[in-house]
Formats: C-alpha cells, sequence, structure tokens
C-alpha cells in the first residue's frame, strides 16, 4: 500500500480540515459536515434541517438558484447534498484543477445563503414528494420505520420529517435553524485527491477564517417507538426488519462488532446469504449491517419475501442471529478480512470515498485512522475476541417491524 | 494506459487496458446473450442461468464458489439485461489468476437439478421484490410495450408462469447454445499484464466450444400506445415514455447522449428547471438507451396523480421546443464539462473502466481510451444534435402508468 499523508488542521473557530493528497489521480472530492442536521430539528418540526439541505443550494452569494447550479455543472461538479443525523452533508468531485473554485461556491451556499421566499414553496414540496414516493415503496419504508422503534427521539426519527410535520415548517423557522445552527465549531471539512495542502489550507483560511462560532444547539429528546410491530400494506412480499444492540464507531470493540456482523452477512459465503437464501431458497434479499452512531450503534436486518414463506424466513433469520454466540470458525472470521483488507485498498481508487471516510473519522473519533491503522486492528481480531464480543452483546431483545398483508409471530 | 487485444484459437475476444498506476484489477466475461435472444418457451431463462452459474460447476459446489470469492477479497457481480449477460469482479492484483479461473471454471456450471429447483425459489422472490418497486414495473411494462414484436420486448426476468414452467433441461440446452467462445467476451482493467491474462485464458477457457451466435438486429418500429396498471392504494403516479433513438451502432449516439443530458439529466436539465426544482415532480429525467441496431429516449415522471396531466403538458411542451429550435451553444458546453468530469472520475477505478471497455468491443469491436471519449465528447456540436432531432426528435411513442390513476386523459 502507497504511504498515506493526512494532514488535520483547526481553524481557530473550530473549523476542522482534513487533508489527504492522492497520488496518479487527476480528480478530487471533498466532504463538508455542518452541524445543524435533523437531530437539531424543533419539537414536531422533523424534516426542518432537511429543507435547509434543499433551500440552502438555490442562490448563495451574487448568484441566484440556476446561475449557482451552472457555476458548479460548468466546473464539472459531481454534487451530493444530504442530511444527517448531526450534520448537513455536502459532497462533492471533480477534476482537481477545478476544487478550489468549487470549494469557494460552497463557502457561499455554507456562509451566504439566499434563502429566498421565492425558492421556499420548490424546496418544501420536493420532500413532500419524497415521502410520498417512500410510501409506495415498502423496504424504504420499513427501514425508517425500524429505526425510529430501535432508536430513542431524535436519533430514531425519519431525517425528512412526516408530511404532517411538513406541513407546519415555515421559511421563518428554516431560517432560525440556520442561523441557530450553522457554525463552523464541530463543522468538519475533508478534502482527498489531486491537491496541494498549503493551498487548501490558505483557502480554507480565507474562505472560513472569519466565520463567527455559536453556542450548542439544544436538542429535543423522546422515546422510541413500539418494540415489536406491523403496518399493513398491499404488497407483493411481506418486508422484513430487525433489530438488536451494537456499539458506537468509537467503541475500542468497535471491529469485533464489525466482524461479528461481517460473519452474518459481510459476502455471498456469509451466514445469512447463505442459510437464508442459498439453502431454502426463501428470498432474494436478506441482509445485516451494523449502524453506529456517536453513542451508541445498532444491527439492522432486513428479508423480503412472499408471503408464504415470511414466517419461515423470520425464524431462520432470528435464528442465524441468535446461534452467533454458539461459535465461528476460524475461515469465517479469515474471509472477513480478506474482505476488509481488499475494499481498504480500492478505496485509493475512488477521491470521494476518501473524503467521505475522512471527515466522518474525524466526526467520531476526533483522529483519522490511516489504512495501515485499520489494516492492523483487523489483523488483530481473533474468534476468542469476536465471540467475547457477541457474549457480552447477544443477539436479544430485538426490535422487529413488519410491513405487507400479514403480521408474523414474533416471540 | 496500453490496450491489447487477441482472440483465441476457439474464438474468445481477449481485450484489456491495463494500468499499473490503480491499485485492483477488474475482469468481466461480456456473454452475448440476453432476453432478446431467448423464445417465449424459456422466457427469463438468461438471468435464471445468470444465477445458476454461481451455484458452481463439476469442480466448485454452490458453497466453493462463495467461499472463494469471499476469500479473495473479490468484489463482484453479475447482471442480465435485454443483449448481455455480465459476470465481473475486482481484486487485488496477486489474487487475479484465482479469481479468474473460478469465473472461467463456473461459466461451464454443472446446472444441478437440485440446485436448479432452489433457486427457482430465490428467481421467483426477485420478481415479487421488484413488483413491489413501482419504478420497476413501469420500466418491465414499457419495455415490452414499447418493443412489442421486437425482440428487445421481452422480459429479462421473464414471469411468475414462465419460471415455473422452465425445465433444467431447458436451460441446459440453452446454455449449450449460447454460451460458445466466439459469443463471449473476456475484458480486463487494471494493474497486471497482458502474458498473464493470455496464459489465464488460454488455461481455463481454451477448451470452450467453438461458435458464435447470430442475433436479428432490424431496427424496431414500435407501434406505439398507452398502458395504465391501476394501483389504487398508491400515493405517486410513476409515468415511463419511450420514443426512437439512435442504435448502438449508430455516430448519432453521442449527441442522443449529450441531448440526454441536456433535456434531462437528474440536475440541472431543461426538466429539472421546469418540474423538479418547483417541486411540481419528485423526478423528471431523459435517460438515453443504446441497444444493438435500435435505440430509445426513455423519460421517466413521478409525481402525484393530480399533477400528471399538468406534468406530461410541460414535458411535451420542452420537446416540442427542443424538436423545433435545437439547444443552445451554452447548454451544450455546460454539458460537456459535466459528461467530462463524469468520464475521469469513472475511468479512476478499473471497475468504471471495464463497462466502457467491454461494452465499446461488444457492440462494435472498437477500443476507446478516455481521451478518446473526451475528444469525441469536445467534437460533438450543436449542428450534430440538429441532424440527430431531424432524425430521432424526442416525443412519447409509448407510455405507461404506474400508480393511482386510472387513466391518464
Amino acid at each position: 500500500m502507497p504511504e498515506q499523508i493526512i494532514h488535520t488542521h483547526e481553524l481557530p473557530n473550530g473549523l476542522t480540515v482534513v487533508i489527504e493528497p492522492m497520488s496518479d489521480v487527476q480528480s478530487a472530492a471533498f466532504c463538508f459536515l455542518i452541524p445543524g442536521g435533523s437531530a437539531f430539528d424543533p419539537a414536531n418540526h422533523g424534516g426542518t434541517a432537511a429543507v435547509l439541505t434543499d433551500w440552502i443550494t438555490r442562490g448563495a452569494g451574487d448568484l441566484d438558484s440556476r446561475e449557482l447550479s451552472n457555476a458548479l455543472d460548468n466546473l464539472g461538479v459531481q454534487r451530493n447534498e444530504s442530511t444527517g443525523l448531526n450534520h448537513l452533508a455536502f459532497t462533492a468531485a471533480t477534476l482537481g484543477a477545478n476544487v478550489p473554485a468549487a470549494l469557494l461556491l460552497y463557502a457561499d451556499i455554507i456562509r451566504r445563503p439566499q434563502l429566498p421566499d421565492e425558492e421556499f414553496e420548490g424546496a418544501i414540496a420536493g420532500i413532500e414528494q419524497s415521502l410520498r414516493a417512500i410510501e409506495d415503496e415498502p423496504q424504504r419504508k420499513l427501514m425508517i420505520e425500524l429505526r425510529r422503534r430501535c432508536y430513542d427521539a431524535p436519533w430514531g426519527l425519519p431525517t425528512e420529517g412526516t408530511l404532517e410535520e411538513i406541513a407546519r415548517i415555515t421559511a421563518k423557522s428554516v431560517r432560525a435553524h440556520y442561523d441557530r445552527c450553522l457554525r463552523p465549531n464541530g463543522a468538519i471539512l475533508g478534502i482527498a485527491g489531486c491537491v496541494e495542502i498549503q493551498e487548501m489550507l490558505a483557502l480554507v483560511s480565507e474562505a472560513f477564517g472569519d466565520w463567527a462560532t455559536k453556542p450548542d444547539s439544544a436538542m429535543v429528546t423522546g422515546p422510541r417507538g413500539e418494540r415489536v410491530g406491523h403496518i399493513d400494506h398491499d404488497s407483493t412480499q411481506t418486508h422484513i426488519g430487525i433489530a438488536y444492540d451494537a456499539i458506537e464507531y468509537a467503541h475500542p470493540d468497535y471491529y469485533k462488532a464489525w466482524a461479528a456482523v461481517g460473519i452474518l452477512s459481510g459476502g455471498m459465503s456469509a451466514r445469512l446469504f447463505t442459510e437464508v437464501r442459498e439453502r431454502r431458497g426463501l428470498c432474494y434479499s436478506v441482509s445485516a449491517s451494523l449502524n453506529s452512531l456517536k453513542h451508541e450503534g445498532r444491527v439492522l436486518c432486513y428479508a423480503g419475501t412472499t408471503v408464504e414463506r415470511a414466517q419461515e424466513t423470520f425464524d431462520v433469520t432470528l435464528h442465524e442471529l441468535q446461534r452467533l454466540g454458539d461459535g465461528i470458525e476460524s475461515h469465517e472470521l479469515e474471509r472477513c478480512k480478506a474482505r476488509a483488507k481488499s475494499s481498504l485498498i480500492m478505496q485509493q481508487e475512488s477521491t470521494t470515498s476518501r473524503a467521505t471516510s475522512i471527515a466522518r473519522d474525524w466526526h467520531f473519533l476526533k483522529r483519522v485512522q490511516t489504512l495501515d491503522d485499520i489494516r492492523r486492528d483487523i489483523d488483530e481480531l481473533t474468534v476468542p475476541g469476536v465471540l467475547d464480543y457477541v457474549h457480552q452483546h447477544p443477539a436479544r431483545d430485538f426490535t422487529v417491524l413488519t410491513i405487507g398483508p400479514n403480521a408474523l409471530k414474533v416471540p | 494506459m496500453k490496450f491489447h487485444q487477441t482472440k483465441l484459437a476457439n474464438g474468445l475476444a481477449v481485450i484489456a487496458e491495463l494500468n499499473p498506476a490503480v491499485h485492483s484489477v477488474a475482469l468481466g466475461f461480456f456473454v452475448r446473450t440476453g432476453s432478446r435472444d431467448e423464445t417465449a418457451a424459456v422466457s427469463g431463462v438468461s438471468h435464471f442461468l445468470e444465477h445458476m452459474v454461481f451455484k458452481g460447476s463439476e469442480k466448485y459446489s454452490a458453497d466453493d464458489v462463495n467461499r472463494i470469492f469471499d476469500e479473495v477479497g473479490a468484489k463482484y457481480n453479475a447482471a442480465t439485461a435485454e443483449e448481455g449477460t455480465l459476470f465481473y469482479g475486482a481484486v487485488l492484483p496477486e489474487y487475479l489468476p484465482q479469481a479468474f479461473e473460478l469465473f472461467a471454471n463456473i461459466l461451464r456450471p454443472a446446472l444441478r437439478q437440485e440446485d436448479f429447483d432452489m433457486e427457482k425459489n430465490v428467481i421467483l422472490e426477485e420478481i415479487g421484490m421488484y413488483d413491489d418497486q413501482p419504478s420497476f414495473t413501469a420500466y418491465e411494462n414499457l419495455m415490452q410495450t414499447h418493443f412489442a414484436g421486437h425482440p428487445l420486448g421481452q422480459s429479462v426476468l421473464g414471469t411468475k408462469e414462465s419460471i415455473t414452467a422452465l425445465t433444467c433441461e431447458q436451460m441446459r440446452g440453452y446454455h449449450r447454445d449460447r454460451y460458445l467462445a466466439g459469443n463471449v467476451t473476456l475484458a480486463v482493467a487494471g494493474n497486471t499484464d497482458w502474458a498473464q491474462i493470455l496464459a489465464l485464458a488460454e488455461q481455463h477457457c481454451a477448451n470452450w466450444p467453438v461458435g458464435t451466435c447470430g442475433r436479428a438486429t432490424h431496427e424496431a418500429k414500435p407501434p406505439g400506445g398507452l398502458k395504465v396498471i391501476t394501483r389504487p392504494k398508491s400515493q405517486q403516479e410513476h409515468i415511463m415514455q419511450m420514443t426512437p433513438a439512435p442504435s448502438a451502432q449508430n455516430r448519432l449516439r453521442f449527441a442522443a447522449e449529450i441531448l440526454s443530458v441536456i433535456v434531462g439529466d437528474h440536475s440541472g436539465s431543461r426538466l429539472f428547471w421546469e418540474l423538479v426544482d418547483p417541486g411540481l415532480a419528485e423526478a423528471a429525467d431523459l435517460d438515453f438507451n443504446e441497444y444493438d441496431g435500435s435505440g430509445s429516449y426513455m423519460t421517466y415522471l413521478s409525481s402525484e396523480p393530480e399533477a400528471i396531466a399538468d406534468n406530461l403538458a410541460r414535458i411535451q411542451a420542452i420537446f416540442a421546443e427542443v424538436n423545433q429550435h435545437g439547444i443552445r451553444e451554452d447548454e451544450l458546453e455546460q454539458a460537456k464539462n459535466k459528461v467530462a468530469s463524469r468520464v475521469v472520475l469513472r475511468s479512476e477505478r478499473p471497475t468504471g473502466r471495464l463497462s466502457s471497455l467491454g461494452g465499446n468491443w461488444i457492440y462494435r469491436e472498437e477500443y476507446r481510451s478516455v481521451d478518446d471519449d473526451l475528444a469525441e465528447l469536445r467534437g460533438i456540436t450543436s449542428r450534430d444534435v440538429r441532424e440527430l432531432l431531424d432524425i430521432y426528435p424526442l416525443g412519447a411513442t409509448t407510455t405507461v402508468a404506474v400508480g393511482p390513476m386510472e387513466s391518464l386523459a
């Protein structure tokens, strides 16, 4: 693996820049995480941050919505804006030579958005359309509703809110969210690819150095939904969601938790795929993944299957989750390690995935793991270590949600 | 980057674009067979066979296949479409020999009866899964309606009935007829060397049966039509439309590609500003699909049912405007900048290069480097787009609707 250089710099106002120059690529990408995600939505106004994420790009600095979009397109910027629980996330990738100009446009978007009245309805309508579309796609709806039931509010709440909540949101309340939450302290900018460290640092200082800090924003907490539930839906398949407790990203046992889920669902030789799909032909899609937040985590499982096979699919899946503590074969762990090693190296071929990874690491860990660090942690995993984790965090107290024509028997 | 090509004695085409600067290597077996090559009696067999390949060969069991791919840390998958079945994977260079041997071996699958019976359930579940995705239902029905009477109208997944009726013996026959060396292209992209590829191909593919397969590639003459699939409890209406466009062999395909970006890219396009930006629609975009001998523009609209009539009228107005007046120079320049950046970013991963490498070869037996693609892009003029629109105007020959509406009238 080529030697990685990762440079980290914190501006006096608390914005952290993490830069990873990469050789042999022409592109560069950046990932901007700005405090003010959906966890800070006002009570009963879920979707406020999501509306802001859309509205904020509709004109900034001296450019109106269309001029701004054209300017980014002309720089070849492939962009994505999304609403996270903690942050608004802006990712952009283009040729390295165009990154300085693109970053300056993002400085306008983040610090000098116009938030014009005439664009507000369009932003709201876009979220409403998206929420209605989710109602027609049971698999997507399932995972959103499962989170609501396995995490306390605000961590389990849907980032886009609900149709009822969206109807309450006003331009004034979204502007208030911008003023209250978006700030440099706690903001993270990850940059990776064909860039010069000193040039980037100078540019970021110039564009963001005089951004004033703000106090921490309040968060409205609340209970989670019912642990076991069913939503009637006129669908062909029954969609099954199962969740149970795991650990946060910064936990010292994180890689053990990752390996435990990898043994269940990491590749096509993993247990869920083998037992549920390959041996029994019960479904096309079955998976489990580790969902780690800053302070807690869950394993989230999904299976979709026709009505007649739904109960058996559920029973077999649950049994596989529960029996992990009975034993793990060393070759199962070795395959997880091999897949991880390969993924780590291939990450070096994507400036977008590196920019996203280094920004995310800083958020969760306040440091950036090099690929060598991660490889060392992976190499150190042992079967007894992973089993020990599974015994300490067994699959039990399941949150279960189904969507489909019939409810299932849940023990 | 350096390009190599050869053909084995049995007719297997081998092509490679080597790049020592990347960390991995991607390989793909492009089999020129898909739903358009099926008879009605075996509808869905290409896709089902793609699944069965991973159930192993005489040498490897299904468990072996899954296990070995994971042991070498391969990122791999397969895909079946109307015109091709692709088996592909990316690995670190040191694992290329193992991954290659495994792929080559399972492409002569055992097709065991008990595996066939079990996997049939999975295919039926896959059909059920897509049934719960309205945009997929719309696409499936659009292809059948638009290309009615032409092989491109044949379903990739097949139906519950055709899959249930399919026998293992029929699948063995289909494999015997279609998986011939001359009907497969092996493409490799990334960090390895040509001598190794040649040696692996000779060692593991030289015994594949000789032969090629024909395919009728006459241009489709879509009859046009409207199909409304009513799902009373759905929230959103999903509309898909198609109209003829240049084929994969037509030089106007480059102009069609850039036109689809200008008119219907997911952001910054004419459809975006007219429909998505103001929140009139959840999605409104235009794609260009190229096939062997035929092509299509495909429009997708998703919005509240109440707004559908107005939204469709807006789309038709944009199409009429473009058909009559063409595109502006500033739009063309902007679309070129967008596409150039996409081409470069995609090319930085071997898997990104693989699809372009294989696609160019199976449709046109040509190699195009990233620089060739960029030069071609830079060379497109508004006159090319005008010529395209004169022959293949934007429109809505065929329409399919999925959602609560009972009619579009």
